[in-house]
């Protein structure tokens, strides 16, 4: 029972940091068929944001509820940027744009390593998240039930600006159907700039929630972003709900396959599964249907 | 240009490329520098798959360093083996594991004693993996970035499973190798062996390369690439076709891992994880992807490079790759082989605009 | 003589939504067939179901042979070719190059690898009943907008298909490629199934030897060009908007 409960669980937490990670991809990716590969490091960038908040104000729980919004400016922020500066240009080529970003990962890698050093650095947890609490006979680390709590309202705040802001029905006009949504009158421009905006700004988001629960490096970002895309990828193109169920099911199995057999060992099952999954479903658990061959 | 398409031509630039690899560059490089050569010319031999499946095929393959590494391991097991052989005679363990505390030698080691069947490994488990996983991707149209995405988790996953091995050296990867199939690796004259070996091999690679897109199967492949629904509304199954050029691409790039190991002396996960397979595709961009040669003269420029300024200004070399990534994928797609065709586009444009 | 292909109680549903509802369609050779009807009418889908494109529940027979669940490059090499609304070329590879591949789907894999020696007689051939002769080594890409189109149904006939499901193959066309194109129709139907997705009424009224008049996904009316547009259903609901339709492609 006891085990049973705590692989559960491994696998809820697993599962709630990989859909932090992978909500703002799943804007992008899914929606605008942009990879972009600098997501992990805009992830890293929230990382640093936590950690530069926390220097300047010192107390860990007001820093961290600065550094949530802080975080999800600054890599919303570094989102627009992209987006205007390079990806604007390339959305007809969406497999280049992986390259392209990339290219821009290592820049922004490399300029971390630069500012703060390649050693990893800590953020101290606040209080209030210190220690854990028992759950059905198990013990469990107070950042970890944080961080499933801010995924949840994170895919929450998501899911409602989608469906009843002005701006998240545009957003969802342009993702049916680019030319018909221009005719209505929507800039696709200043759509496309806006889902780039709230999808980067998770990833910031994700950043400062992973400060919780393990140090920072430049290269904190890149080691989600594989399984993060395996997430979008399994979850099907553009559905958050998709993306939802992916991402626990991968936690789960992850956290399964490391009971019975070694971390490496599980890596290599979630690809062999991956593989399977899409033999049975190519297009993700969840497709939108167009009419496109594409 | 048209000269190069024609039999003579072809034979012509063949007899060329033989005679800087195998004349001029033994003349004139110091042994050190020959032995930097050949390890290029192994990132090439993977350039001209790359080029292939993705150039040619469209194919965004992230993941070669799966197939490099099976190539290096497969030949790095081969080598510790008859080391270990040399020194304590047959079923001896290799010193790594003596190291690890493995007294026993892993059932799966022991068919590495023999050159033959380790030579057959190489050129068949990467590429029989390749189809496999091909077939499996590619019936389902899984394709472009999903692909793409799937080719770099793959990637990570091999590199991670290395790492969990202790029995193949683990993080620490396979190092230390005394003898290449009798050799002696510290002999220069084995050495610049090794060097004329990984040429010839580039050479054949690109003979492969050159009749693979010269032929009909060429022209089908460039078809499938731009055109995939089409092709199979034709009656052709196109997957197929994806799948030859994935396990061409597979097989070079085994390949050049097999010859990489004695020349350099070191394979572990390191050199082929997720980020050292992108690597890979630097020089083919920057070579120009859809083209023969220049897949092939990006991977040696980069890597020269790369030896050149890495260790002496090692972030200034990661802003320049990085830039490097941004500046060829954005604004020079085709790479520089396409600077002739794209200067020469501005220069008739106005020409055509009278027209 | 028996038709060169049937369809019988063909529907393919999406999520619910029924796009094709229950169509049945014979297309019978020597025969010029339009396809017509508003859009959302379900005609491409029913292209897509016949092609193997879209999964759907009846029948589809040519020449005895059940082809539901067969794979679209299956169906392909049973004689089925199709086109598509946009033209689709290869765009890099020559006009020679394009006819070439769309010979060769039954070529083998040791004919495959090895270079091309001459052009097939029936390539060369279909390449001047295309008029696209002068324009062998010219790459498809480059091709005015209709020879990308006659390039297309060029590559069904060098393919051997003898059922052809063109969709909107003037689209975009000018007046005298239209007229072209309508001959070069009835030229390849002599001995072949051609049927044509349209949406063009003055087009349909010049070459159909036959029509179909597709609405809500179920056939609404079949016959000549004269029956048809006696039947004051198809008035109703579709010649009132015919002119709208007419008048948005040649825009």
């Amino acid at each position: 029972m006891d085990l049973l409960v705590g692989q559960l669980f491994t696998g809820l937490s697993t599962g709630s940091i990989l859909l932090l990670a992978a909500l703002g991809l799943s804007l992008t990716f899914g929606q605008m068929g942009v990879v972009n590969m600098a997501h992990g490091e805009f992830i890293m960038a929230g990382c640093y944001t936590a950690y530069v908040v926390q220097q300047a104000v010192g107390d860990a729980g007001v820093s961290l509820l600065i550094a949530l919004p802080a975080g999800f400016l600054v890599g919303g922020a570094m989102g627009l940027v992209l987006e205007a500066l390079l990806l604007r240009r390339l959305y007809h080529r969406p497999l280049d744009t992986l390259l392209v970003t990339f290219g821009v990962g290592l820049i922004l890698q490399q300029a971390a390593r630069d500012v703060f050093g390649a050693p990893a650095v800590n953020v101290s947890v606040p209080e209030f998240l210190r220690g854990g609490v028992d759950l059905l006979g198990v013990t469990v680390p107070k950042t970890r039930l944080f961080i499933m709590a801010l995924a949840v309202v994170s895919v929450a705040a998501v899911a409602l600006v989608l469906r009843f802001t002005p701006a998240g029905r545009r957003i969802r006009a342009v993702v049916g159907n680019r030319d018909l949504a221009e005719t209505a009158g929507i800039s696709s421009r200043t759509v496309d700039a806006a889902t780039f905006f709230i999808g980067s700004g998770l990833a910031g988001v994700a950043g400062v929630a992973l400060t919780l629960i393990g140090s920072t490096s430049p290269t904190t970002g890149q080691s989600y972003l594989v399984d993060a895309f395996l997430v979008v990828v399994a979850g099907g193109l553009g559905r958050i709900k998709g993306a939802v169920v992916a991402a626990v099911a991968l936690g789960a199995m992850q956290a399964v396959f490391e009971t019975y057999s070694t971390a490496s060992l599980a890596k290599v099952g979630v690809f062999i599964v991956i593989v399977v999954f899409l033999q049975l479903r190519p297009q993700g658990l969840f497709t939108l249907r167009t009419r496109s061959l594409a | 240009m048209k000269f190069f398409q024609s039999r003579l031509g072809t034979w012509t630039g063949f007899a060329a490329a033989a005679l800087v690899l195998f004349g001029l560059a033994p003349l004139l490089l110091s042994g050190f520098r020959l032995g930097l050569l050949a390890q290029f010319l192994c990132y090439a031999i993977v350039a001209v798959g790359i080029g292939l499946a993705w150039g040619r095929g469209g194919m965004l393959t992230l993941g070669q360093g799966v197939f490099f590494g099976m190539g290096a391991y497969l030949m790095a097991m081969h080598l510790k083996m008859a080391d270990a052989e040399f020194r304590n005679g047959p079923g001896a363990v290799p010193d790594f594991m003596e190291l690890a505390g493995i007294r026993e030698l892993p059932a799966y080691w022991a068919p590495f004693s023999s050159p033959v069947f380790t030579i057959a490994m190489i050129l068949l488990l990467p590429t029989a993996f390749a189809v496999l996983l091909g077939l499996a991707v590619f019936k389902r149209r899984v394709k472009g970035a999903y692909f793409a995405i799937l080719s770099q988790a793959l990637a990570g996953a091999f590199a991670i499973l290395l790492i969990g091995q202790q029995s193949l050296g683990g993080f620490n990867g396979l190092s230390r190798f005394r003898y290449f199939f009798g050799y002696n690796l510290d002999d220069p004259v084995n050495q610049q062996m090794l060097y004329f070996i990984a040429a010839g091999i580039l050479l054949v690679v690109l003979a492969v390369a050159l009749q693979l897109r010269r032929s009909r199967y060429g022209e089908l492949l460039v078809a499938v690439r731009d055109a995939e629904e089409r092709v199979r509304f034709l009656g052709y199954d196109a997957a197929n076709v994806k799948v030859v050029a994935y396990a061409v691409a597979a097989l070079f790039a085994s390949v050049a891992g097999a010859v990489f190991v004695p020349i350099v002396g070191i394979i572990s996960p390191a050199s082929i994880g997720i980020v050292p397979s992108i690597m890979f595709l630097l020089g083919v961009a920057i070579g120009g992807r859809a083209t023969l040669l220049g897949p092939v003269i990006g991977a040696l420029a980069v890597a020269w490079a790369q030896t050149a300024l890495s260790e002496q200004f090692p972030s200034a070399w990661t802003y320049a790759q990085g830039l490097l990534f941004v500046l060829v994928i954005a604004l020079l797609p085709g790479g520089i082989a396409s600077v002739a065709a794209v200067t020469k586009r501005f220069q008739r444009k106005p020409v055509e605009a009278a027209a | 003589m028996s038709a060169a292909l049937s369809c019988k109680q063909i529907e393919v549903a999406f999520d619910g939504f029924k796009a094709v509802a229950g169509v049945d369609l014979e297309l019978d050779r020597g025969e010029v067939h339009f396809l017509i009807g508003p859009n959302g009418a379900g005609k491409t889908t029913l292209v897509d179901a016949i092609t193997g494109l879209a999964k759907y529940t009846g029948s589809v027979v040519k020449d005895g042979e059940e082809l539901r669940g067969k794979k679209v490059h299956h169906i392909a090499r049973k004689g089925i070719g199709r086109t598509f609304q946009t033209a689709t070329v290869f765009e890099n590879l020559t006009v020679a190059q394009n006819l070439d591949i769309a010979a060769g789907a039954g070529r083998s894999p040791w004919t495959l690898l090895r270079r091309r020696k001459h052009l097939p007689q029936h390539v060369t051939d279909t390449m001047e009943r295309i008029g696209l002769k002068d324009k062998a080594d010219t790459p498809a890409g480059i091709l005015a907008h209709g020879q990308k189109q006659w390039l297309e149904i060029g590559m069904l006939l060098v393919g051997d298909a003898d059922v052809l499901l063109l969709d909107e193959p003037i689209a975009g066309m000018g007046h005298e490629e239209r007229e072209t194109t309508g001959l070069l129709l009835h030229d390849i139907a002599a001995d072949r199934a051609v049927a044509v997705v349209e949406h063009d009424m003055d087009f349909m009224r010049a070459f159909a030897h036959r029509v179909t008049v597709l609405h809500a996904g179920a056939v609404l009316a079949a016959g000549t060009v004269d029956e048809v547009s006696d039947d004051p259903r198809v008035q109703e609901v579709y010649l009132g908007t015919a002119k709208e339709n007419a008048d948005a492609a040649t825009a």
